[in-house]
């Protein structure tokens, strides 16, 4: 009874280190507290829940809500002044710009052709690369599933690229491509010459799906081997008790379990996928030409780098991909809530 | 030996190579070069001269032609293998080097020069760091002050996230109050602004506040993250409000019930946000770029995509930066990875 | 000093009315124990008490002064909650600290007063530790021990003995009493458990639906229940009811007609029963005997459990459950059929309404 009650007493080095760095953060907040318990006492306890609440929901209102209604604003007026105040109501005339097309399938027939080209190249883009995407963090997730021995290692293989920057991410990748890079030395043996890849307009489109790609399936990879987990193992024994094949046990089993988690990744990885632009900007600038220009980088152009730069195009530009990011988003709460029943019964 | 072996490589039942046993590895293993490789890739690049990064086909380590001072030639003169032509090999050095010929010196007598032909000769190669790729750019770019100005922007951005969002999480747990459900609904819906909607008015925005070229102008908008908010209710959820209740007849005031008691036991949520934190604005990317437009502003991800769009790009120093860029993220991962990877998992967040 | 008055207090969650108007007064030194099933609204009405819940009406005064206003904090009160909900991440002598912190106290103070309360309660030992490296039962005492620092003007108890062992619970039941003995101040105690109440309470308020059933003493309670639920509610087995009719009504005597035409004499004071009233006789299970004769009932016996000291008889009386428990070991086996007296039993009778007559 009296031995770890000896260890217990005796506070470890760290205790004490962290007791030390701990004091003056105590001190601070003990000075806070007079004049909140004063606060307390005339405005009660909801007074101090909105107390608890305010700084977070100022935050908010200043950077997200106020900018979410002036976006509307800015999307109804011209010119290339910065401040409201300065700009001329316009009407619904960037819109118009941007909906003047005589043919919506050929970029170059619209005014704004470079906003349909981005617009056209983030739709193939989200195809190609949701579409493979999925495939690979399904297979990644099936396998890691398996009973491997040092899963953690492996997943961490997978995990890894996720939390690397876009910047590095696409300097890294940029740095492989190149003439001189790994990739011609990998195809040098087997009589490739070497090529300077993003230079050309198709594998450079291919360069940016297959980059992030690279950069993002080990985090869907995870969501899908969670819900995998998430599989009560006795299904998978009576299965095995029935003799079921293992394709059967996948389709039947496994795929269906497995739902509810694939439909969040898609409609995720679809969010994610519509709004591209750092790895593939770093990597590529958009280029060559306009192969791998994409919308939220037309928006970024628009409104800040092009001269003169033109602010309401960009925020009707924006507010017309917000609106399919909310439609995506709506669209997984349903699906969402359904699976949820679903789980229940 | 065999015995490890067979527990690496143990499959689903154990009877024999079924195929996806085959596909299992072929894709471990393809999965180890391809996510692994281009970061080793660049580790090692960052590490080669100038001259030895156009080198193609390039080596995978980086090796640089060994070098020897002579007496008599003030530089440092270039060590080759030569073969002679009485087929004896000799270490010499080069002088300098005449259409085919090359004129050598032996460095032990540095008198008698040796006329020898270009291709009997190689040069010698070492295994050499150029660290001097990590030393320049803080000579030669503000390195320093980018690394700072990230540190800074990080350290600060996760330090209110923390502050803020615990409270704001603190009040729509523990507390029933009007308009706690719009609250929350704001937040909700918050979810689905991504920066890249919003950004044309929030530097506006940013602008009027005087915000525009100053670090708190990247630091503010991306503090209340309603993912901090939902992540540390969620757990906060889970502390019994007996505990509060019992706090409260011990006379406790509100502010010490939140940072005495309601702080300390989220600890688990908010290192796991803490985490979270640190890595996003560590890589935050396109909010910087625009927010700064003044050299010494900018972060380590603005400065290096600055540099690495210039006409002339200086590579080895750009691979040297990149690799710091790098370095607390690879540490993030190495020691917190386990940590991370069960806090995305259990949150489906990122 | 700990006088507790509350005076029609009411509360409602929402259009949910969980207490209906409550008046009670708790005497200084007290132990009143707050008795019911689940939902009865006894919790919240400690909670109210405390401080922590705020009320719909009425008014609650400790020591002659409303304190309606005044917060949990400064009510001069402490509680001990059913889960301790002690501090997690503080070491024991830190959580019987927290509150006298609070308070400002001189810290020699304190400390004074945390070993004192932990010599009390034979935690010394454990000051170090943390709840989670405790027992259940030292956690236990850990959470009086906070309240005892606090040297409160009541204490509040909510169901403290819940999360512990059978065992536990009995030998912990006799501390608390010998604690407030000791300590002689005001306690109220709240619990679902009638063998708490009965051996711990000065006195016992029953509650039921937010309503107070009836308030007295354990034994004022056992012997004459002011109604069906608390005679059913007080006392292990609980009563025996059986349904009948009267039949007649004499002078000192009244003839109930049991289900199956089984009549039975009964003396009864009260006469202001008319014949074919419908009325319940409560009987306990511990006061019925063998025997025929006068007063006696026939039972059928369905099930015998035999516990060594004594024996429990499930039997079947007039087609209704009868409960008997005789001293002592018997050679009786179900299907058989035995004659029950009752002519040293009270009889508690019951009208229509659950009333006692």
């Amino acid at each position: 009874m009296t031995a770890p009650l000896e260890t217990a007493s005796k506070p470890s080095a760290v205790q004490h280190l962290g007791a030390i760095a701990l004091a003056p953060v105590r001190l601070v907040m003990g000075l806070i507290d007079r004049p909140l318990r004063a606060l307390q006492r005339m405005t009660g306890l909801s007074g101090m829940a909105i107390f608890f609440l305010a700084p977070n929901m100022l935050i908010f209102g200043i950077f997200v809500l106020l900018p979410l209604f002036i976006n509307f604003v800015y999307s109804t007026t011209g010119g290339s002044a910065l401040f409201l105040p300065e700009r001329s109501y316009v009407g619904a005339d960037q819109y118009q710009r941007l909906f003047d097309c005589s043919n919506y399938l050929d970029p170059l027939t619209c005014q704004e052709d470079a906003f349909w080209t981005a617009v056209s190249n983030t739709f193939w883009f989200v195809v190609l690369q949701v579409t493979l995407m999925i495939g690979a963090a399904l297979v990644t997730a099936l396998i890691l599933n398996r009973n491997l021995a040092a899963r953690s290692f492996w997943r961490a293989v997978f995990f890894f690229p996720v939390l690397l920057s876009p910047v590095v991410v696409g300097l890294i990748w940029r740095w492989i491509l190149q003439r001189q890079g790994l990739l011609n030395f990998i195809l040098y043996p087997f009589g490739v010459d070497p090529y300077t890849w993003l230079t050309d307009r198709t594998w450079s489109f291919a360069a940016a799906v297959g980059v992030s790609l690279w950069a993002h399936m080990g985090f869907y990879a995870l969501i899908l081997l969670a819900g995998l987990q998430a599989i009560p193992k006795d299904l998978y024994e009576a299965a095995d008790m029935d003799g079921t094949k293992p394709a059967r046990v996948f389709w039947r089993i496994t795929l269906p379990l497995l739902m509810p988690n694939l439909v969040v990744v898609i409609v995720l990885a679809l969010i994610r996928s519509v709004q591209v632009f750092d790895e593939v900007y770093i990597l590529t600038g958009g280029g060559p030409g306009t192969s791998t220009l994409f919308i939220t980088q037309y928006i970024y152009e628009t409104g800040f780098v092009s001269q003169p730069r033109n602010p309401g195009l960009a925020a009707a530009a924006s507010i017309l991909m917000g609106l399919v990011l909310v439609v995506l988003t709506l669209v997984q709460l349903g699906l969402g809530r359904r699976g949820e029943k679903k789980g229940k019964r | 030996m065999g015995r490890a072996a067979a527990f690496i490589l143990r499959r689903r039942g154990g009877k024999g190579w079924h195929w996806t046993d085959i596909v299992t590895w072929v894709w471990l293993i393809g999965g180890l070069f391809i996510m692994f490789g281009p970061a080793l890739w660049l580790m090692f690049s960052s590490f080669k001269t100038p001259a030895a990064l156009a080198e193609f086909p390039p080596s995978i380590l980086p090796y640089t032609s060994q070098q020897v001072s002579v007496e008599g030639h003030d530089k440092p003169l270039t060590l080759y293998d030569v073969t002679l032509p009485d087929g004896t090999t000799k270490k010499l050095a080069e002088v300098r080097r005449i259409g085919l010929f090359s004129q050598m010196v032996d460095p032990a007598k540095p008198d008698e020069t040796i006329r020898v032909n270009i291709n009997s000769r190689k040069p010698v190669q070492e295994l050499s760091f150029a660290t001097e790729n990590y030393t320049g750019p803080f000579v030669h770019f503000d390195f320093f002050r980018y690394l700072w100005n990230s540190v800074f922007v990080t350290v600060m951005a996760t330090l209110i996230t923390l502050i803020v969002n615990s409270m704001a999480a603190f009040a729509l747990s523990k507390y029933e109050f009007r308009g706690r459900s719009v609250a929350m609904l704001i937040i909700l819906a918050t979810l689905m602004v991504p920066l890249s909607v919003i950004m044309v008015p929030l530097y506006s925005i940013i602008s009027a506040l005087g915000l525009f070229n100053n670090l708190w102008g990247v630091i503010l908008p991306t503090v209340a993250t309603p993912t901090g908010v939902f992540i540390l209710r969620q757990y906060m959820l889970t502390i019994p409000d007996e505990l509060i209740d019992a706090a409260r007849m011990d006379k406790a005031s509100e502010w010490q019930i939140y940072w005495r008691i309601v702080l300390p036991l989220t600890a688990p949520a908010l290192a796991v946000l803490a985490i979270f934190s640190v890595v996003w604005r560590w890589n935050d990317f396109l909010w910087p770029l625009i927010v700064l437009s003044r050299k010494e502003l900018y972060t380590l991800q603005v400065g290096l995509s600055i540099y690495s769009g210039e006409l002339n790009v200086q590579w080895h120093f750009i691979l040297a930066m990149t690799v710091v860029t790098m370095i607390p993220v690879v540490l993030v991962f190495i020691f917190l990875q386990r940590f991370i990877t069960t806090g995305i998992a259990g949150t489906g967040l990122k | 000093m700990g006088q507790i008055t509350l005076s029609n207090v009411k509360k409602s969650f929402g259009n949910i009315d969980v207490l209906h108007g409550i008046n009670l007064d708790i005497n200084d030194g007290e132990l009143v124990v707050f008795v019911g099933p689940s939902g009865c609204g006894k919790s919240t009405l400690l909670r109210a008490i405390a401080g922590l819940e705020k009320i719909t009406s009425g008014e609650i005064a400790i020591d002659g002064k409303p304190v309606n206003d005044v917060t949990a904090a400064d009510r001069g009160l402490a509680m001990v909650f059913q889960s301790y909900a002690l501090y997690p991440h503080m070491s024991v002598r830190q959580n019987l600290a927290f509150g006298l912190e609070n308070s400002k106290m001189p810290k020699a103070e304190i400390d004074e007063r945390i070993t004192e309360a932990a010599r009390m309660l034979e935690i010394e030992p454990y000051l170090a530790r943390r709840p989670g490296q405790l027992s259940g039962g030292q956690r236990q005492r850990v959470a009086i021990g906070r309240a005892i620092v606090r040297r409160p003007v009541a204490f509040l108890l909510d169901e403290p003995l819940s999360n512990l062992d059978a065992e536990l619970r009995v030998s912990t039941r006799a501390e608390l009493a010998a604690l407030h003995a000791r300590l002689s101040s005001t306690m109220i105690y709240v619990t679902h458990d009638q063998v708490e109440a009965m051996t711990l309470a000065d006195r016992i308020v029953v509650l039921r639906a937010g309503k107070i059933e009836q308030v007295g003493t354990p034994l004022e309670l056992y012997n004459t229940p002011a109604n069906r639920f608390v005679a059913g509610f007080i006392g292990a087995p609980h009563m025996n009811f059986l349904e009948g009719t009267v039949s007649s009504v004499q002078s000192g005597n009244l003839v109930v007609a049991l289900a199956d035409g089984y009549q039975l004499a009964i003396p009864a004071r009260e006469t202001s029963l008319e014949q074919g009233a419908r009325i319940t006789l409560g009987i306990r299970p511990q006061h019925v005997t063998f025997g025929s004769g006068d007063k006696s009932i026939k039972a059928k016996i369905k099930l015998v459990e035999a516990l060594g000291s004594e024996t429990v008889l499930h039997t079947e009386v007039a087609g209704q459950k009868f409960l008997v428990v005789i001293p002592g070991q018997h050679d009786l086996a179900s299907g058989m059929d035995i004659d029950l007296s009752l002519s040293s039993a009270p009889i508690h009778l019951f009208d229509k309404d659950g009333h006692r007559i």
